[in-house]
């Protein structure tokens, strides 16, 4: 594969992070699986990925396939049954500036339908019994001086709701769409975003739940010339969360950068995946998730694919995960996938690390008099941080570090 | 006055072959104000002392005690005993993801002083000492050790140093991989440390040369976990003409010798 040379070329030199080393990575090893797949296994190009409106094409998985061999699939059963949702299983508020245009689209009227075609059984279940998906449309060249923010709020665990959203950012507009997930619920909710030319657009979704919720997600861009498009996922509540974070363009010299953020407790399953097809040429992504781990049986799984087509010539793309390990007991999967089809491309990276903070950083920050609630949370907060931070929204970045916070405090008891 | 006294101090490790002592009856008192060398071959326990003195959690100590002003280090936590007063210049400082130096800085100082410093007069003097140790302001924006070289690393030790203004310091072989410049701007950073803070200072290390820079008051000769012969100034030099050799030769005498050294 001309693939691997050219990732090496490009980024193995970008700097390393401190106990992010090759070396921490084998260190954890032995506690936390690591899948990588240089050369160990001869996978299918992601490019060949069934994708269908049909219920019919998906059968239930058994968690033997390829996207679904980290997930628990035995305790989605209900999510991935062809149900539609119970009356009052999850409320929806939406807060938006005059401008935002609300209604709702049936099956098939445009724009829905476009831009997610659903690529699992998850997916096309929600969308299959979702009759009217919400539209929250940013007119074109219009520049919102708030962020729209929905809140979806599950009403009891084990309550199936399905949700298709649709946001289209108009060209050259500006915005930010914030969807909040609270309460608790088994939540199957499909987002697609359709960012035109010239637009500005940043998804954030925040993944809040409560105890018991499940949520299964697809969340669809297309990002048009000369636009931006910025997605963050930050996923802190649970029991288990799975989002797919999918990209591609419409034209050149559009921008896509897709952020992740998790932070898993004891027995919480907390799964992102990330797809950025480079199919046109001269654009840019770069995906960065950052994740925490700490109790007995937490696992994270992220899986990065990038494909940078034989036409994306280019393209300057990078991808990296890294994990902070801060108990035992704990697992992070990590799968950084890259596919290039062709040589003549600005630059594709991928990497991928799992540190512990272990003794040795605890006792150079004690030895500095620093307590060890303390020196923890400064690690840890700063780690997270980098993410948090690329929210540009204060009001929700507040809430986010007290979220952390209240995860670092539960971490002491 | 303080004084930090390490009375018949007997550490162990554990080890895959079973438990192995490392210090053998180690007696010393460091009063403020004082420098004091330690110098050993390698392997003879010289930086074991140092992080048995921190609280490292790898040394159990299995005799002895260690007091400053009376009062009980052992019976402190790492970060108590650094509040107390105690600082460990690190032989391999770790890299700490995720905390900047700027914010680690405040937040040891904040910790060890009971109160947060003065934001305008603190931000002056870590600009300052940095400026005096040639670390680069930005530094101060990355993540603490983070892709610094080991001489830089070396130099943040000393800034620290500088900047937390301990009783005592103790610096474990903080002269090792530095080249002559950075070994002459960390020795004025340390004697900078000593004069104005009228701080003891225990001096680890394999060599000689640092000595040339930070004059010591006592030299103390680490063999086996053990004081083999202690002196003054003097004893460097004999040190630098004729090494450890003889000490190894004449183990068996040597360690007869060193109950009576550490009553001295």
């Amino acid at each position: 594969m001309t693939a691997e040379a050219t990732t090496e070329k490009a980024r193995i030199g970008a700097p390393s992070i401190a106990g992010f080393t090759e070396e921490g990575e084998h260190l954890v090893a032995a506690k936390v699986d690591r899948h990588h797949s240089h050369g160990t296994q001869v996978m299918a190009s992601r490019a060949e990925r069934l994708t269908s409106h049909d219920v019919a094409d998906f059968a239930l998985p058994n968690g033997r396939e390829e996207e679904w061999r980290f997930t628990p699939v035995r305790e989605l059963a209900n999510l991935l049954a062809d149900s539609p949702s119970e009356e009052g299983a999850l409320g929806v508020s939406i807060e938006a500036p005059a401008a935002v245009i609300q209604r709702t689209l049936r099956s098939g009227e445009a724009p829905r339908g476009a831009t997610l075609v659903p690529a699992d059984r998850a997916a096309v279940v929600a969308s299959a019994n979702t009759a009217d998906a919400q539209l929250i449309s940013i007119p074109a060249n219009a520049e919102l001086d708030a962020p729209v923010r929905l809140v979806l709020t599950g009403n009891g665990a084990g309550r199936r709701s399905n949700s298709h959203l649709v946001i289209e950012a108009g060209a050259n507009s500006r915005g930010v769409v914030i969807i909040e997930h609270d309460g608790t619920a088994d939540h199957n909710g499909n987002v697609e975003v359709l960012v035109r030319d010239g637009a500005h657009l940043t998804v954030v979704s925040v993944q809040m739940w409560e105890g018991e919720a499940k949520h299964l997600a697809q969340h669809d861009a297309e990002v048009g010339k000369d636009a931006v498009y910025k997605h963050i996922a930050v996923t802190l509540g649970g029991r288990i969360v799975r989002l797919n974070s999918n990209v591609r363009f419409a034209g050149e010299g559009a921008e896509a950068e897709l952020l992740g953020l998790y932070y898993a407790d004891a027995g919480q399953h907390l799964e992102h995946r990330s797809f950025v097809d480079h199919n046109v040429g001269n654009c840019k992504s770069n995906v960065l998730y950052k994740g925490a781990l700490q109790g007995k049986g937490a696992h994270t799984v992220w899986v990065g694919d990038v494909l940078i087509q034989k036409q994306a010539e280019g393209t300057d793309s990078y991808e990296k995960n890294q994990n902070l390990v801060l108990t035992d007991g704990c697992r992070a999967d990590s799968v950084p996938n890259l596919e290039i089809e062709t040589g003549l491309i600005e630059g594709a990276g991928h990497a991928s690390a799992t540190g512990r903070f272990d003794d040795e950083h605890l006792f150079y920050l004690m030895a500095r008099g620093i307590p060890e609630d303390v020196a923890r949370r400064l690690v840890v907060r700063g780690f997270l941080n980098e993410i948090i931070q690329q929210i540009k929204v204060p009001a929700l970045e507040e809430r986010l570090t007290e979220a952390v916070e209240r995860e670092l405090a539960a971490s002491e008891n | 006055m303080s004084t930090l006294e390490i009375k018949d101090l007997h550490v162990s490790i554990e080890t895959e072959q079973g438990t192995k002592e490392i210090l053998k009856g180690v007696s010393l008192i460091i009063r403020t104000g004082e420098t004091h060398a330690i110098m050993g071959p390698n392997g003879s326990g010289k930086s074991t002392l140092a992080s048995t003195i921190a609280g490292h959690p790898r040394y159990t100590v299995t005799s002895g005690t260690i007091t400053l002003d009376g009062e009980d280090v052992l019976a402190m936590s790492v970060d108590e005993r650094a509040r107390a007063g105690v600082f460990l210049a690190m032989q391999y400082p770790v890299e700490v993801p995720g905390v900047t130096m700027t914010n680690f800085l405040r937040t040891a100082k904040t910790a060890i002083d009971g109160e947060a410093p003065k934001l305008r007069t603190w931000t002056k003097d870590v600009k300052d000492a940095m400026e005096k140790l040639r670390i680069d302001a930005d530094f101060a924006q990355r993540n603490v050790n983070e892709g610094f070289s080991g001489g830089e690393k070396k130099r943040v030790e000393i800034l620290q140093l500088e900047l937390f203004k301990p009783k005592f310091a103790v610096l474990d072989e903080t002269d090792s991989g530095l080249d002559v410049d950075a070994l002459k701007i960390v020795s004025e950073g340390v004697n900078r440390a000593h004069s104005e803070g009228n701080m003891g200072t225990l001096l680890i290390t394999h060599y000689t040369r640092i000595l040339r820079y930070i004059k010591p008051d006592f030299v103390h000769v680490f063999v086996d976990g053990q004081v083999v012969e202690e002196g003054g100034p003097e004893l460097a030099d004999r040190l630098e003409e004729e090494g450890y050799d003889r000490y190894a030769k004449g183990a068996g005498a040597a360690t007869v010798a060193a109950p009576a050294a550490a009553q001295a």
